[in-house]
């Protein structure tokens, strides 16, 4: 006897959940040990537990309270970078985008190759140009040495992405503001500026986001501790001595990984909408 | 003089704009004033006065070190004259523009009044210059960061490729010379080399294949089950599937690289124990490959599901009713439907995560930085093109050998470039969903 039609889509469904609850234990395995592990106490990792007997916060009062942590330093200078990251990579790339956009010059459409092939080469590529040129102007170990490079660097994808925002803004708008006899800079003002805010944020939010998350370039430019940001500092937790100080490095991450994680779900959705206006409609 | 002659002066040589044209030609601004366009001309020949001083003994001596690399050891230092040769290069770049463009106005200007049009007053003739100069005012501050941020360190490294600088022969100690294609030799004819580079270039390119195909295939998967009518609960499904990208991926790597640690990680001691299996995650190269293609799977999948979520909620709904109507199956749905809705709305996001694996530099270093050892080769098992470039970079100092190889990665990913912009342009031209 055949199955119902009904009963064979039960079956389905229940296996598409079954499948989720898998991909839930593979994603949630990690973190969660990880969580685990920033309450085991002591550093030997050889004695740890997946459900320690004992839980502790050490781990954390350490990094707030010792006096041979930088962790709040760290803190400080990350989000440090972070804002003016942020804030310059939208200036920046807002006026590019908008000259990209809107306007006929020499040199446009050349620039628009630049964009697209830059966008594919990772800085690592140019690090010891960048080492020697910082170090000429005497800005390594330096956050503004930092700052200029991830503000340089970010650029071409960002100047890509906000052009192919403000590409579908209609040119209407602007032509009839132009009637009224606004200039360049009050179009840009007035209509470009509150009408892309949604890819303006998701720049906002990527270079907010990106010195939390790099540790590669702050380890070429940076070498004192009390310079360091955050990525930069954990890493050295466990590259010292790998297995001595794994669970201190769980802790500090689990501090920088929430709130990221939090801002990010509350905002991804504006990140996806973003990606593909710009990608797609460049 | 004859008729002829002047009629042939009126059109040759004498006429206003060549003459205009000429004279800029040879000192800028100077056209401009013939043209009566005094307060213009007066400011070229002031640009052009302090460029010139200013830029001359600078340029002069880069165009010389770029040329030679310095001719006295220890009092010339390659490495910085290379970089001020490549900065003049692009100041001339600039002040060759601005040359050009004094040549171009003096001669429509001349044109202008030969046609017997007024000269503009001051004002207009400063609007007028705001007007055509403002995107270049625009983009000017980000374009100087992008040169020297970006565009210098790579045409530095471009340049590193045809010189002989490394470990033992480096600057102030010893001068640079230029050797051509010699390093490029040395990578198809050196044993060490053409070893190493064949095994790393294969690596790369499967991983590139095999971990981005996984994600997206992962990501598709998923992303179409939870677009499933029957499933409830899709905000919390989802926002659970996007976990892995919300968390910065150099704390989950270096979490991932602790759970397949043999002797303390997770993955031996409390999962395969149970199974009496004890693999070599972190000293095989088998095993620390497939590894990391588990980890970038789990890394990488959550973009591509955000992604294709997204995109599936703006597939017409008509045509899946139009299908039904014909008895399509779910799968004939799928492929005619689905999946060219899908790719053609997100294709240069595909790309680009193909590049960006090509590239991912983080999960191969911080994974297991790239080891174990591989005996025969100077990179380690697991090393992919960028990571075996900084390592020879910071560990070894062979930046010649480095920087030959980053241009074998330029022009790879120059395809993916390519590529990249044939998918954006064409939506360009069949508009979009």
């Amino acid at each position: 006897m055949a199955m119902s039609r009904k009963s064979k889509s039960r079956i389905e469904v229940a296996f598409i959940y079954l499948f989720f609850l898998i991909m839930f234990i593979i994603i949630g395995y990690p973190l969660f040990w990880a969580l685990m592990m920033s309450l085991n106490p002591g550093s030997n990792m050889l004695v740890t537990d997946m459900f320690p007997s004992n839980p502790t916060l050490e781990h954390y009062k350490w990094l707030f309270t010792s006096p041979n942590s930088n962790y709040l330093t760290w803190y400080k200078n990350s989000l440090y970078v972070a804002v003016v990251n942020s804030l310059g990579s939208v200036v920046i790339t807002s006026l590019i985008a908008y000259a990209f956009s809107r306007y006929k010059f020499v040199g446009r459409k050349y620039g628009l190759y630049m964009f697209l092939l830059l966008q594919m080469f990772p800085a690592l590529m140019g690090m010891v140009a960048l080492y020697i040129l910082l170090n000429t102007i005497g800005l390594t170990d330096s956050l503004y040495g930092l700052m200029l490079i991830y503000l340089g660097g970010q650029i071409p994808f960002n100047a890509w992405l906000v052009k192919g925002y403000f590409d579908t803004i209609p040119k209407e708008l602007d032509e009839a503001a132009k009637m009224d006899g606004a200039g360049h800079l009050k179009i840009f003002w007035t209509i470009m500026l509150p009408l892309a805010k949604p890819i303006l944020a998701v720049v906002a939010l990527f270079n907010f986001m990106a010195p939390f998350m790099d540790f590669l370039l702050p380890r070429i430019v940076l070498t004192s501790p009390d310079n360091f940001t955050l990525a930069l500092g954990l890493y050295n937790f466990i590259n010292d001595q790998f297995s001595t100080n794994f669970t201190r490095f769980a802790a500090g991450s689990i501090l920088i990984a929430v709130p990221i994680a939090l801002v990010f779900l509350l905002l991804q959705r504006y990140l996806i909408s973003g990606l593909t206006a710009g990608a797609t409609k460049g | 003089m004859s008729i002829d002659e002047k009629q042939h002066r009126k059109s040759g040589i004498g006429r206003p704009r060549n003459i205009a044209t000429v004279l800029s030609l040879f000192i800028p601004g100077l056209g401009q004033l013939y043209n009566r366009r005094f307060l213009k001309g007066i400011i070229l020949l002031i640009i052009t006065f302090s460029f010139l001083v200013t830029t001359w003994n600078y340029i002069d001596i880069g165009i010389w070190g770029i040329v030679t690399l310095g001719t006295i050891p220890r009092e010339h230092h390659s490495i910085q004259l290379l970089i001020q040769g490549l900065i003049s290069l692009i100041v001339l770049a600039f002040g060759l523009a601005i040359y050009i463009f004094n040549i171009n106005d003096a001669r429509k200007d001349a044109i202008a009044r030969e046609n017997g049009l007024p000269k503009p007053t001051l004002l207009r003739g400063m609007t007028d210059f705001y007007d055509k100069g403002f995107p270049y005012f625009m983009i000017l501050p980000g374009l100087l960061m992008l040169l020297f941020v970006v565009v210098l360190p790579l045409l530095f490294m471009l340049s590193l490729a045809f010189t002989d600088y490394n470990q033992y022969n480096a600057p102030p100690r010893n001068l640079l010379s230029w050797v051509g294609f010699d390093n490029f030799r040395a990578l198809a004819s050196v044993d060490m080399w053409k070893n190493t580079f064949l095994s790393v270039f294969t690596w790369t390119v499967v991983w590139t294949v095999v971990a981005t195909s996984l994600q997206i295939g992962l990501g598709l998967f998923l992303a179409l089950l939870v677009n499933d009518k029957r499933i409830k609960f899709k905000r919390t499904i989802r926002t659970v599937l996007i976990l892995p990208w919300a968390v910065p991926a150099f704390v989950s790597i270096l979490i991932f690289s602790a759970l397949f640690n043999p002797t303390f990680g997770a993955i031996n001691r409390d999962i395969l124990s149970q199974f009496e299996l004890m693999i070599p995650w972190l000293s095989d190269p088998f095993w620390a490959k497939v590894a990391l293609i588990m980890i970038q799977t789990w890394l990488g999948f959550p973009f591509v599901f955000a992604l294709f979520t997204g995109v599936l909620q703006s597939v017409p709904q008509d045509m899946y009713e139009a299908a039904d109507v014909d008895g399509g199956s779910r799968f004939q749905k799928f492929r005619h439907i689905t999946l060219p809705h899908l790719l053609f709305a997100t294709a240069p996001l595909l790309i680009m995560q193909y590049a960006g694996n090509f590239n991912n530099f983080n999960i191969i270093y911080l994974f297991n930085e790239g080891n174990p050892a591989v005996r025969g080769q100077n990179a380690g098992g697991t090393d992919i093109l960028i990571s075996w470039v900084y390592k020879l970079t910071f560990e070894t100092n062979n930046y010649n050998m480095a920087a030959a190889i980053t241009i074998i990665m330029g022009l790879v990913i120059s395809i993916f470039a390519f590529f990249q912009f044939r998918k954006t342009a064409s939506f360009k031209e069949e508009g979009r969903y």
